[in-house]
């Protein structure tokens, strides 16, 4: 008897995983005969465009806006005719912020035939996906994958500041504009973008004079209550907060700095972006923080305007910051197209090649910069704005 | 051959049809990049669930701490790694040496809190090694340790505090982790691991010391009582589970080429997805555990259709299956209308024709 | 001066993690589960609470007494389709079915309210207390929530303690089967646990969010694991034990974020906690297991 449901476990298991391989693989032919019967209906003029980020899970909120902006991007261009009369395909799937999720997510996308990535939207997954599109040769741009080796092959690109960029240039800033000589610093020790920030801070600064008087670090664990953190800043006599984290987080800063009565100049970067539109936030809270974006939801450039104005009606949301990321990483990949003269029958590795090059000739004006180029290192140029808020809305500086 | 041989020889048999079954699909190319990638992983998932069914169904403790084990193991390995793979060009000479440093260093880890621990019970017990694996995650993200030609430096600060000369490398920075392992988990690997900690894991139970562990399961006071020494088994048992999720923790640190510390992957979240496949298979039932293993991880990427609902479906499917696997009810219904059965009356029926 | 500071915010930090075992402990001790969803159910409380006031605009009392209804009403049904099936089955099945449904109504939050996060409005109209001329500020939400965990914990005993019901919860904690002999509806009682314990969890995310008030469908989560661990500190299934074991987690929490390493403050409650356990194996007030051959 027991053998005989042995059998039957040993045979279903079997059984499930040749399954899982022909499903997968008849999924994957079904879908590429659907391509190419669209492809086939278009003419053969399809660019397809995989996009990867966490839409499940603690970061989902990055990865929804990067699949939200890079979609109107992409619903704004096909309106418009597409790429080098060809129309723009996107598929954007869940990595969950976990790096094996993200491979997963790649390969399916490979499944789907895709010809360029724009992802991920998180910085260890982007390090694993990079691998990857690496030995397949296919041409990633991340939108917001900041950490260092995200772009460590030739064939990434990305469109936000390196982490240790934004903290050199919120150090400079600091220091050049003398406003604070005791600086403390409140990082986030388990997050790859808020501990990057933090050390090239913490080296910058000695050049620039000013002392960090205070470091205090939390966790993905412990990220409720930050008094102690404030607290020890007010005893070291900080009169700037540092702060390389995320907006939700730093509502909560603020929120219990004010009930400490602990009121210094606080500074932050593009992580800070969003905090105006956090549901429900008292913008009095963020009265005088500065912080160094390269995007500003309330801009007043048409560009901006029009962007937000889609975003809203669309999503019934303020877009932050790597929404404006992933929209200007899609024209960026349109741009791109358009020099290399590409055309939608490439393979990914013959267009990989020809965007490799074209990265470096282009430039664009975006929602996050204006006349962003490339460097063949796959960073970008472009200058920060730093923002002040005052009365409740960003205030060029 | 007794049942319970047997009924081993169809696990490993099942093990390497598999793999004979993957390795011509593979090689026809009628399987798609995601099931390529996720060969691997697959072999991880299933050594995590051996391994805590172990614990779980052997030993009969509940361990939420196995992941912290696989932190251990898996920033080990990659650390000897990084720093060999100039010096040791052999891959299959360095990978091997990886997986045996990975090992001994969960299983070190092992002894290290079970002496202490074991003889806690229960939730009591399960508490604790969560709090060993939450321990092992914060204090790996605080971690940074480079080398030079003076050799290892290490702080808990940041990188620029190691000091270290011109040519050095950092090879854990902190929540950045480790960057640049080689790539070195392959299927046949992942399947070999496999078949070793069956092997290891079947052997023990079959073997006097694996009698002894589950009669301290079974009655602890009981087995004392018959001069039975519960710390030395018990020891043993959760030494051997510590190592092998260590070496599933070489297997993961190899497969991608960034490892770092974060909730989702060395948290008490992956203890506790190794937990739902060791329970979903059935506590203590190897075999069942490599199939819950199997179908739980192929899961969430067979939704990925359902695009936003998928991790919604997948919660509700995972209640779905427990709710079939273990009340009562639903087992007596499929004892009514199992195959088994159908077949039994069939076979009945024959003989009385 | 700061030495108090930081204590005072430690209590207050703790008297969440006690609000929140509270409800954890008091499961565990009937039902003998460990009710992972129990902190999800207090991000539905959270989000309800959001709904009603910030939506329908209502006042946060009116407010509270929805939101409790609300998630009452939830934690029973869970515990109808879900858990009640698995009764006879063993503990680690409902475990694993806890899990699930955390999965679940984190998912299902995710897909209604989105993964922005939102920030919470007060329900505590409590003014802040201010000494030593305004270097130790007490805010409102910590009287209130000191008060409420307080009144809950006595309230809690009390009815356990005097109630006939909570005798029979008592009872069926005890031994099921003779309870049953005893004429007792194990399911009623075991399902009134429930109900108990999910209209605390609503309590304590009215509190929690207000405290802290950032409202995600992830909020929940981490809260309670650290309230889990609090009531394992305590000693699992006392009600006291929660309270004390929840002050004391907070306090050791951000004592040793301001005096040792805050990067390590993690580490260092987890490692108190294994300590505590290897002195006590039951936890500060847990009861001594008697064990029978």
């Amino acid at each position: 008897m027991k053998k005989a449901l042995s059998f039957i476990l040993a045979l279903s298991m079997v059984v499930s995983l040749t399954a899982c391989g022909n499903a997968a693989t008849s999924d994957s032919a079904a879908e590429g005969t659907e391509a190419a019967a669209t492809t086939e209906a278009a003419d053969g003029t399809t660019f397809k465009i995989g996009g990867i980020g966490p839409v499940t899970g603690g970061a989902a909120v990055y990865g929804l806006a990067v699949k939200n902006g890079a979609q109107i991007a992409i619903d704004e261009i096909n309106a418009a005719g597409g790429v080098n009369g060809a129309q723009l395909e996107f598929n954007f799937q869940d990595d969950e912020h976990d790096a094996e999720k993200s491979v997963n997510a790649y390969n399916t996308l490979k499944d789907w035939n895709m010809q360029m990535l724009m992802g991920t939207v998180t910085s260890t997954p982007c390090i694993a996906v990079a691998q990857e599109s690496n030995n397949d040769q296919i041409f990633q741009l991340t939108p917001s994958g900041s950490s260092v080796p995200c772009v460590q092959y030739d064939n990434a690109f990305r469109i936000c500041f390196s982490d240790p960029n934004q903290g050199l240039k919120s150090a400079q800033y600091i220091g050049e504009n003398g406003l604070a000589s005791k600086v403390a610093v409140i990082y986030d020790s388990s997050d790859v973008y808020s501990s990057g920030i933090y050390e090239k801070f913490v080296e910058e600064s000695k050049n620039q004079n000013i002392e960090v008087v205070a470091a205090e670090a939390f966790t993905a664990d412990s990220k409720t209550d930050f008094t102690v953190q404030l607290q020890k800043a007010k005893d070291a006599g900080a009169e700037l907060v540092f702060l390389p984290i995320y907006y939700s987080e730093a509502a909560l800063i603020l929120a219990q700095a004010n009930t400490m009565g602990f009121a210094p100049q606080f500074f932050g970067c593009d992580g800070l972006d969003g905090i105006l539109t956090v549901e429900n936030f008292d913008t009095k809270l963020a009265e005088n923080v500065m912080l160094l974006t390269p995007f500003a939801a309330d801009a007043t450039d048409d560009l901006t305007k029009k962007f937000v104005e889609t975003y809203k009606s669309k999503f019934n949301e303020t877009p932050n910051q790597f929404a404006a990321d992933a929209y200007d990483a899609i024209y960026t990949i349109k741009a791109a197209l358009e020099e290399a003269k590409a055309t939608p029958d490439m393979n990914a590795q013959d267009l990989c090649e020809v965007l490799k090059t074209a990265m470096t000739t282009i430039t664009i004006d975006g929602l996050t910069g204006e006349g962003m180029s490339w460097t063949a290192d796959g960073e970008v140029n472009k200058a920060p704005k730093a923002v002040k808020i005052v009365n409740g809305v960003y205030t060029a500086m | 051959m007794n049942k319970t041989t047997k009924s081993n020889f169809i696990t490993y048999g099942m093990v390497i049809a598999a793999y004979v079954i993957m390795q011509i699909l593979v090689g026809t190319g009628s399987v798609s990049s995601l099931l390529k990638g996720l060969l691997v992983p697959l072999c991880i998932y299933v050594v995590l669930a051996l391994s805590l069914n172990l614990t779980v169904g052997i030993m009969g403790e509940l361990s939420l701490g196995h992941a912290g084990f696989m932190c251990v193991g898996a920033f080990s390995s990659a650390v000897f790694s990084v720093v060999t793979v100039d010096t040791i060009t052999n891959v299959a000479v360095r990978f091997t040496l990886a997986i045996i440093i990975g090992a001994i260093v969960a299983a070190i880890f092992g002894i290290i809190l079970g002496i202490p621990v074991l003889r806690l019970r229960g939730d009591y017990l399960a508490i604790v090694t969560l709090a060993f694996g939450e321990i092992v995650k914060n204090f790996i993200n605080v971690v940074y340790l480079g080398i030079d030609k003076n050799g290892f430096h290490f702080s808990m600060k940041d990188s620029v505090s190691l000091n270290m000369e011109e040519g050095s490398k950092v090879i854990i920075n902190g929540a950045q982790g480790i960057t640049g392992t080689p790539k070195n988990a392959t299927f046949t690997i992942g399947i070999v691991i496999i078949l070793i900690s069956l092997f290891v894991i079947l052997n023990l139970i079959n073997s006097r010391s694996g009698r002894a562990i589950m009669a301290i399961r079974d009655n602890r006071i009981a087995a004392e009582s018959v001069g039975i020494n519960i710390t030395k088994y018990k020891l043993m048992a959760f030494t051997i589970s510590a190592s092998i999720a260590g070496v599933a923790g070489v297997l993961y640190a190899h497969n991608l080429s960034t490892l770092t510390a974060l909730p989702k992957n060395f948290g008490y979240n992956m203890s506790i997805m190794i937990l739902v496949f060791v329970v979903l298979g059935g506590i203590g039932n190897m075999r069942g555990s490599i199939i819950a293993a199997v179908l739980l991880t192929l899961l969430p990427e067979l939704l990925r259709g359902l695009n936003d609902y998928r991790m919604l479906i997948y919660a509700i499917v995972l209640i779905v299956m427990m709710l079939f696997n273990w009340s009562p009810k639903a087992r007596e219904f499929r004892d009514k209308y199992s195959l088994k059965r159908l077949f039994s009356k069939k076979n009945a029926q024959k003989e009385e024709a | 001066m700061s030495f108090i500071s930081y204590l005072i915010n430690g209590i207050s930090l703790g008297s969440i993690y006690a609000l929140i075992a509270l409800g954890y402990t008091m499961v565990y001790g009937i039902a003998k589960m460990l009710n992972f969803a129990h902190g999800d159910i207090i991000m539905i409380g959270g989000f309800t609470l959001f709904v009603v006031m910030n939506t329908l605009g209502l006042p946060p009392l009116v407010a509270v007494l929805i939101a409790i209804a609300i998630c009452t009403a939830l934690g029973v049904i869970i515990e109808k389709v879900a858990y009640k099936p698995l009764r006879q089955a063993s503990p680690l099945a409902v475990l694993i079915t806890a899990i699930g449904v955390s999965y679940l109504l984190q998912n299902v939050a995710l897909l209604i309210f989105g993964a922005n996060t939102k920030l919470f409005t007060s329900v505590v109209t409590v003014p802040a207390i201010s000494l030593a001329e305004g270097q130790i500020n007490i805010s409102g939400e910590t009287t209130v929530t000191i008060i409420a965990s307080i009144i809950i914990m006595i309230g809690l005993m009390l009815f356990i303690k005097k109630s006939k019901a909570g005798q029979a919860m008592l009872a069926v904690s005890e031994d099921k089967g003779a309870a049953e002999l005893m004429g007792i509806n194990v399911n009623a009682t075991i399902t009134l646990t429930f109900a108990i314990g999910s209209a605390l969890a609503a309590i304590a995310g009215a509190l929690l969010c207000s405290a802290y008030p950032t409202l995600t469908p992830y909020t929940g989560a981490m809260p309670g694991i650290k309230a889990f661990v609090a009531a394992v500190f305590g000693g699992i299934g006392s009600i006291p034990g929660a309270f004390i074991g929840g002050i004391l987690l907070g306090i050791i929490e951000n004592l040793s974020k301001a005096y040792i390493s805050s990067q390590m403050a993690d580490a260092i409650v987890f490692a108190v906690l294994i300590v505590v356990l290897l002195v006590k194996p039951t936890g500060i007030l847990g009861k001594k297991i008697n064990e029978k051959v």
